[in-house]
């Protein structure tokens, strides 16, 4: 039995693998069943400031290969996060990672002031979600001096409210150089990232009637097929950016998830495999990178972060 | 959870007939093999427009309908489609009713809840099943399926409605109630308003009946990753562990009889007194 516990900005979680933002986060009862089905941490729904209306349906759907989605971040805002947050934090039977979005830099420190005030261990900015686009122009995360203003702010007014809680960076693979913009989080003060968002926008037509198949006609693309390019852009950043890393991008089983520590992740989100292999697909990963470090005399699955050879 | 194909696409399917229930409420079939069970949902795509889960009404192997009530836009728009126009349908998905041979059961619909219940008792009556129908509405024009319901034979109808306008006056639970005591009944089925279905479950369980329940809660994917359908404080997702839902399940949802929650997440509860 390999020690499966990992420290990610200064906190302890039981194994690697959280809760990708996106996927089951809507309420505490979900992310406490979440946890109860082997989640090591939990990301939630991206919280707006005010009421946010999503896309219309179909907003996900999935191939063997793939999922693509363009739920559009639907939220009944942060007053209504904060009643979900303290019901979770009442028991809090794993790190809290609350993902904050908005559509100027203004609304994200506007948001984040309410959550820091919560006993909750991360904040992620997401700047970079593709599903917004026709309503807020390109994220944050495609332009450097952009993402390092929202960083720089976020962080600044978590820090007077709650030194306690990190601040992470929700990055996108949708952008030139991913390294440049990570780079200017880490100059504006972030403590980690979380990488990569969804690939794309992506398009899926149904034939018969040549119809766009998602509400939003485009969408995200993640799960299997764009995990060799997160774990590329992982090890990317990991290179470049003396950080720490929740790896996310496809991964579905225990060794997509070593794959993606190997790189240079020390957490791992998981989303898509809640599909591809039921809700206790964390339980499932836990075990399969269990197993892998016991038939290969790993002791503790630190010794694997950042281990790719090169 | 089984994916034998990890694959939730909608298909197109031409709508190959479509019969007048009421002025608001069409049934539509289709020709294609959905082998689904009963009570049981699925996804149903206008392109362009929206997506929403319907319950099935009728699965007869090479060919399924659905029933569906314009209480929305995009329901509004469906049940304008005529015969030939396209949808798109995915699933099924979700949970079904369970009965076995020969046993007693009861079906209770409110409103066009007697759609997917009406399924129920054609698959029931295969297996020998002795079927007390209750069909209830507040008036006669919200009611479905009577005449087919007449003419199901070996089926025991009971009609109620809450102005008189046909059956007896009162609701369905006052059927339910007097039926429990006279006959040893093995499962109570129900569809309809959840405040009616709560009172079902409270009948149901007084007398320890097996009671399964079709729970309705706002749905995106339908298969389980978008997190919208979760119940409290289980957290349990209505579109895999549900629409069929056991009382002892249900009672522990909190959620359940007491409110919903919206597209957004917000919690609607149940206060209007005429949903009762």
């Amino acid at each position: 039995m390999a020690d499966l516990k990992v420290k990610f900005c200064g906190k302890e979680f039981s194994n690697p693998t959280v809760l990708a933002s996106g996927v089951l986060g809507v309420t505490a009862a979900s992310w406490k069943n979440v946890v109860s089905s082997g989640a090591g941490g939990i990301t939630t729904k991206s919280v707006w400031f005010n009421e946010h209306k999503g896309h219309p349906n179909p907003t996900i759907i999935t191939t063997p290969s793939y999922m693509m989605n363009a739920v559009g971040l639907p939220d009944a805002g942060v007053e209504k996060a904060k009643s979900e947050i303290n019901e979770y934090l009442k028991a809090k039977p794993a790190p809290l990672i609350v993902s904050i979005v908005g559509g100027r830099t203004d609304e994200f420190v506007k948001i984040a002031e309410q959550i820091a005030q919560l006993d909750i261990d991360i904040i992620e900015v997401n700047i970079s979600c593709p599903n917004v686009e026709s309503e807020f122009g390109k994220p944050f995360a495609c332009v450097a001096d952009d993402a390092k203003t929202v960083t720089a702010k976020v962080k600044a007014a978590v820090k007077k409210l709650n030194p306690n809680i990190s601040v992470i960076v929700k990055l996108s693979p949708n952008t030139e150089d991913i390294v440049k913009i990570a780079n200017s989080c880490a100059q504006a003060g972030a403590d980690g990232f979380c990488l990569i968002n969804t690939l794309g926008p992506g398009l899926a037509i149904n034939l018969e009637t040549r119809m766009p198949i998602l509400a939003n006609k485009v969408g995200g693309i993640s799960g299997p097929a764009i995990k060799p390019l997160a774990v590329k852009l992982v090890n990317d950043v990991f290179r470049a950016v003396k950080l720490p890393i929740i790896g996310t991008g496809g991964v579905t089983t225990g060794e997509d998830a070593l794959e993606m520590m190997m790189a240079g992740a020390i957490l791992v989100g998981v989303g898509s495999a809640v599909y591809y292999r039921g809700i206790d697909c964390f339980s499932k990963i836990t075990n399969e990178m269990n197993e892998w470090c016991d038939k290969n005399g790993v002791k503790s699955l630190t010794e694997i972060i950042g281990s790719v050879k090169r | 959870m089984t994916h034998a194909n990890l694959t939730e696409l909608p298909v197109a399917l031409k709508i190959k007939k479509v019969v007048d229930e009421t002025p608001i409420i069409k049934t539509l079939y289709f020709h294609y093999a959905l082998n689904s069970r009963p009570g049981q949902f699925v996804m149903v795509w206008l392109p362009g427009v929206d997506e929403k889960p319907m319950s099935i009404s009728e699965d007869i192997g090479d060919g399924f309908a659905v029933t569906i009530c314009a209480r929305g836009d995009t329901t509004k728009k469906i049940t304008e489609l005529k015969e030939g126009d396209q949808l798109g349908i995915r699933g099924p998905y979700g949970t079904s009713y369970h009965f076995e041979q020969n046993e007693n059961i009861v079906l209770i619909a409110g409103g066009y809840g007697a759609a997917p219940l009406y399924y129920t008792a054609l698959e029931a009556a295969k297996l020998n099943c002795k079927i007390d129908f209750i069909i209830s509405a507040h008036k006669k024009e919200n009611l479905v399926f009577l005449d087919k319901l007449k003419k199901f034979k070996g089926l025991t109808l009971h009609v109620a409605t809450h102005d008189g306008s046909v059956g007896i006056k009162g609701r369905g639970t006052d059927i339910l109630k007097k039926i429990v005591e006279q006959k040893e009944i093995h499962r109570i089925m129900t569809c309809g308003p959840e405040m009616m279905m709560k009172a079902v479950c409270d009948i149901g369980d007084a007398k320890n009946i097996n009671t399964q329940v079709s729970v309705e809660r706002y749905m995106k994917c339908g298969f389980g990753v978008c997190g919208q359908c979760v119940l409290d404080p289980m957290g349990i997702r209505s579109c895999v562990s549900g629409p069929i839902m056991n009382s002892k399940v249900l009672k522990m949802l909190d959620e359940f009889g007491n409110y919903q929650r919206d597209e957004n997440g917000n919690k609607i509860y149940f206060d209007n007194p005429s949903m009762k």
